[in-house]
């Protein structure tokens, strides 16, 4: 079923003032939530869904304050516990559009359980990961996504911790969506929203966000100008990944894995490289793809994997549909009376 | 059927415990031997006793499984003390069970399992069956396990089958005792193994063996007869355990108040059945989630009632320890939401299949800040279905979560309940904004009641945004202005306070004055209520005031409270409802009495109790 059938759409046209709330924004100046929310601004009119039908949760850290600031329905919840909010509002009315606004603590630390079940069940609901390497919120303690060997004022002597790589996590759970974006680059964000609101089961998108505060540059190596053409690669899909400031490089197929490759040396072509599948159903190629990262590769952008399972929600309304149709019990006064009864 | 010759004796009363090792079925038959009584319309009261492994290592005492049964052709409240008789599958269940057996009980054992290495494990020093330990009761030395091979000899029967159908030709031996039909256990028989018609046939042998068995050995001078009950209302009545009531009680809530069910749960020892029974019923609109922990749980169905459903989780002790903070999160968006809370031993992993009234103060005070929520308790197996509609409609009516808090030895426990009809259930009305409403303010409160709107996602014209942050009064902006928290923690306060004005006054059982007023809450009714009408029938003047709405309080209660010259509150635990009452009316001195063996109270061991007070100057 298409998400497209079961939500309704609205009957104007949208623009991002019906998004925009009254409450003041209490982000950090130049913090990179202000990017995240622009876009969602920017993509829910597009999405076309009645302004009603959107609901977004969060659980508790800096980016959890996102719903405060959409005027949508909105629910802030406790700390990790977003994933599991937000199974229920779906599963109880899957006419809404959920989204969720967690980060990097409160989605794979504190509430990491209920982050893979989610994605393990396929609820289609929308998840959008902030990944700022840090918890700003609690004033600058390392998180899971933080590179090992960082110092913070809680690892003065660097990190000891192997961080999670959350496009592996996520498809390690059985992901059928998995998208990567960064707060310096809305327009790329906003395609990618729009993607994962296309599509039906958990859409996570990674958004690589700068704290200014605690990790300020924490994603610098691949968002500085002059050196992200050649760390960043950009996925489409039925394309050949191509990278570089003169877009000479590429992802190939190695014997042992992925290899980045220059076009034109050794005879290599377009031909010889990787064309992106993203809907294809088996996560070899995508946890390849979402693992990659610098010095030795580019880092993945755009939608890695976008395939297509049953989803928790869809199955559960057929149960349902189903029990109604079959079951000789048809409200609580059948189901009082009914197996072994007598009378007196 | 029962063509014999033995004279057959009528009994008001009687009590049978079936014990055995934790993997002979003794839950099966015990509840088989209920179902039978039941249709014969009898009054009947279970209580299963029961290990949590599984399958406890074979022959010990530690594995042994119960399940008593009392059957009755007056109204009762409760499973009995003591047992009548007693079926003791193996020397270890004889062991553990004599102490719950009165002097002169029968004693049916399967005498082939009395080997010297099976008794040596059980812990008797000699073979009791041949001691003289056993004297002063009657004693049944049946061969059950060679009989029950020998009736299937001819059915091609693999050793390790015939050996699980024991428990059948025990049942087959209490039916003979009892005067019972086997059409209940025939049609358990062949619903159950449908796919497995052998299996239908060897069961029906081996409790037919079971019988002619106890015909032909005659070895009893007569068999029993328990007369239906004449006492009871002209109606439709079943058999119900406490789970599945409470299950149907919250469909019931559902189907009132026109809200969508929703359960999110975790498995969870006592409370399971109540996530299975509910899984049953997608027929009914029920969305039942099996969550990945007790959090998500609590957490999902705090979600579906943003969404505008009937949402619950169901959970034992240690659970409710874990949602406690979503609890909170509950008490601050001001939104429906039942939790059910079985109870069993603790603290901690304690005796999970045990009964316990150990949580009070957890679901009074457990949560930080101050956070204040709807408690009531169910009293019986029956209970726990008005009970849980009743969670339903005040959690629904007040916006606010309620805690319910049952217990193992009612959950898992049955008893015979009239069939209600859903028109005679009152209406739930839940305040739900209308579309557009162009007053609505996410924390705009009723004048009356303090209850503010539920405003469901999907509805025109009502987007707002909820949370656990303080949030202004009326309008729901987050805010940490220090007089407005005192604001809004005296109106959560204020609001929970105000459900007594919703709720029906404290009744009591007896004279409303006395010497001595009996104080007990939730799963202990039978037991307290039989002591208090013992003694009444003694002529003491003793009255039962058995408490329902735990907070708030019936506003009856100081008033009732003060007619009495002694009060003594009864609980198994150490004083947990004592202690609250005694913070809340401190003008009372109280006497207390409390029991924590994982065990309901006896009527006897409340009687002494009672006797004591009264005596003492």
């Amino acid at each position: 079923m298409s998400e497209n059938l079961t939500i309704d759409r609205s009957r104007t046209p949208l623009t991002k003032e019906d998004f925009v709330s009254d409450q003041m924004v209490k982000w950090c100046p130049g913090c990179g939530a202000h990017a995240i929310l622009s876009s969602v601004a920017n993509v829910f009119p597009k999405i076309g869904y009645k302004k009603e039908n959107f609901c977004m949760v969060s659980g508790i850290g800096c980016s959890s304050r996102f719903p405060y600031y959409v005027n949508s329905y909105g629910f802030h919840g406790i700390h990790g516990r977003a994933a599991a909010i937000g199974s229920g509002v779906k599963i109880a009315n899957p006419h809404l559009s959920v989204w969720i606004a967690t980060g990097d603590g409160d989605s794979m630390a504190i509430g990491g359980n209920h982050f893979i079940h989610i994605i393990r069940r396929n609820i289609d609901v929308n998840i959008m990961l902030f990944n700022n390497q840090i918890y700003g919120l609690t004033k600058g303690q390392y998180s899971p996504t933080t590179p090992m060997g960082t110092v913070t004022k809680t690892s003065p002597q660097g990190t000891i911790e192997h961080p999670f790589n959350a496009g592996e996590l996520v498809l390690g759970a059985q992901g059928t969506f998995f998208a990567r974006g960064v707060d310096t680059n809305p327009k790329m964000l906003t395609e990618i929203m729009f993607e994962a609101a296309k599509h039906d089961g958990t859409s996570v998108v990674e958004i690589l966000q700068n704290c200014v505060i605690y990790a300020d540059g924490a994603h610098k190596a691949i968002t500085d100008k002059d050196t992200r053409d050649d760390h960043q690669l950009h996925l489409k899909n039925g394309e050949p990944m191509i990278f570089g400031k003169n877009r000479d490089k590429g992802i190939r197929l190695g014997r042992n894995g992925l290899k980045v490759c220059n076009i034109g040396v050794n005879g290599i072509t377009e031909d010889d490289l990787l064309v992106h599948d993203q809907y294809e159903q088996d996560s070899g190629i995508h946890l390849m793809l979402a693992k990659m990262s610098p010095p030795e590769f580019p880092l993945a952008f755009g939608v890695i994997r976008s395939a297509m399972f049953s989803t928790y929600d869809d199955l559960i309304e057929e149960q349902i549909k189903t029990g109604k149709q079959t079951s000789l019990i048809k409200n609580v006064d059948d189901l009082l009376n009914s197996g072994d009864t007598w009378e007196v | 059927m029962i063509n014999t010759d033995n004279k057959i004796v009528e009994k008001e009363d009687i009590v049978i415990r079936f014990a055995g090792d934790s993997g002979d079925g003794m839950q099966l038959t015990g509840t088989l031997f209920s179902e039978a009584a039941a249709l014969a319309g009898n009054e009947i009261a279970t209580f299963p006793d029961y290990p949590s492994e599984i399958r406890a290592p074979h022959n010990t005492v530690a594995g042994v499984s119960g399940f008593q049964v009392r059957v009755s052709s007056k109204i009762i409240h409760s499973s009995g003390d003591l047992a009548d008789f007693l079926v003791a599958m193996n020397p270890a269940s004889l062991k553990s069970n004599l102490r719950w057996v009165k002097p002169n009980a029968t004693i049916i054992v399967d005498a082939d399992t009395f080997e010297e290495k099976a008794i040596e494990k059980a812990g008797f020093k000699k073979n009791p069956l041949t001691d003289g330990s056993l004297s002063t009761y009657t004693l049944i030395k049946a061969p059950i396990t060679s009989l029950t091979l020998e009736a299937l000899k001819n059915m091609n029967v693999d050793p390790k089958t015939a050996n699980k159908t024991r428990n059948m030709f025990a049942l087959g031996i209490t039916y003979f005792l009892f005067n019972r039909e086997f059409k209940t256990s025939d049609d358990f028989f062949a619903k159950k193994f449908k796919k497995k018609p052998q299996l239908i046939e060897i069961n029906k042998a081996v409790m037919r063996a079971g019988f002619n068995y106890a015909v032909t050995i005659s070895f009893v001078h007569s068999t029993l007869r328990v007369p239906a009950t004449k006492d009871l209302e002209r109606g439709i009545y079943r058999n119900i355990t406490g789970n599945v009531a409470t299950a149907w009680g919250l469909l019931a809530a559902s189907e009132k108040s026109g809200r969508p069910m929703f359960l999110g749960s975790y498995p969870i020892t006592p409370a399971t059945e109540i996530l299975m029974e509910l899984a049953l019923h997608k027929s009914l609109g029920a969305r039942v989630f099996q969550a990945e922990d007790e959090i998500a749980g609590i957490c999902s169905a705090i979600g579906a009632s943003f969404a505008g459903s009937l949402a619950a989780t169901t959970t034992s002790g240690p659970g409710l320890s874990l949602k406690s903070e979503a609890l909170g999160l509950a008490v601050m968006t001001e939104l429906p939401l039942v939790v059910v809370n079985v109870q069993r031993g603790g603290p901690s992993t304690g005796l999970p299949t045990k009964s316990e009234q150990s949580d009070l103060m957890q679901a009074l005070f457990g949560r930080n800040g101050e956070c204040p929520l709807i408690i009531i308790a169910a009293s019986s197996p029956a209970d726990c279905f008005y009970s849980a509609f009743e969670a339903a409609k005040l959690s629904l009516e007040h916006m606010t979560p309620v805690v319910l808090l049952t217990d193992g030895y009612i959950g898992m426990g049955s008893e015979v309940m009239k069939i209600p009809e859903m028109k005679d259930l009152p209406k739930i009305n839940p305040p739900i904004a209308k579309p557009n409403d162009p007053d609505y303010k996410p924390y705009k409160r009723d004048e009356k009641t303090l209850v503010r709107k539920w405003a469901i996602p999907g509805t025109e014209g009502l987007r707002h945004r909820i949370g656990g942050l303080e949030k202004e009064n009326i309008t729901g902006t987050v805010t940490s202005d220090p007089l407005n928290h005192q604001i809004m923690s005296e109106l959560r306060d204020k609001k929970v306070k105000l459900v007594a004005d919703d709720i029906p006054k404290q009744e009591l059982t007896g004279e409303k004055s006395g010497d001595l007023l009996v104080v007990s809450w939730g799963g202990t009714f039978g037991s307290t209520l039989n002591a208090v009408s013992e003694m009444q029938k003694e002529g003491k003047k003793v009255s039962l005031a058995h408490f329902k709405y735990l907070n708030p309080l019936p506003k009856n209660t100081k008033e009732i409270f003060s007619n009495f010259k002694k009060i003594v509150v009864c609980e198994l635990n150490l004083g947990q409802f004592v202690q609250y009452l005694r913070m809340t009316f401190p003008e009372f001195k109280y006497s207390q009495f409390n029991k924590i063996q994982g065990l309901p109270f006896l009527t006897s061991e409340l009687k002494t109790k009672f006797k004591q007070i009264l005596e003492e100057k």
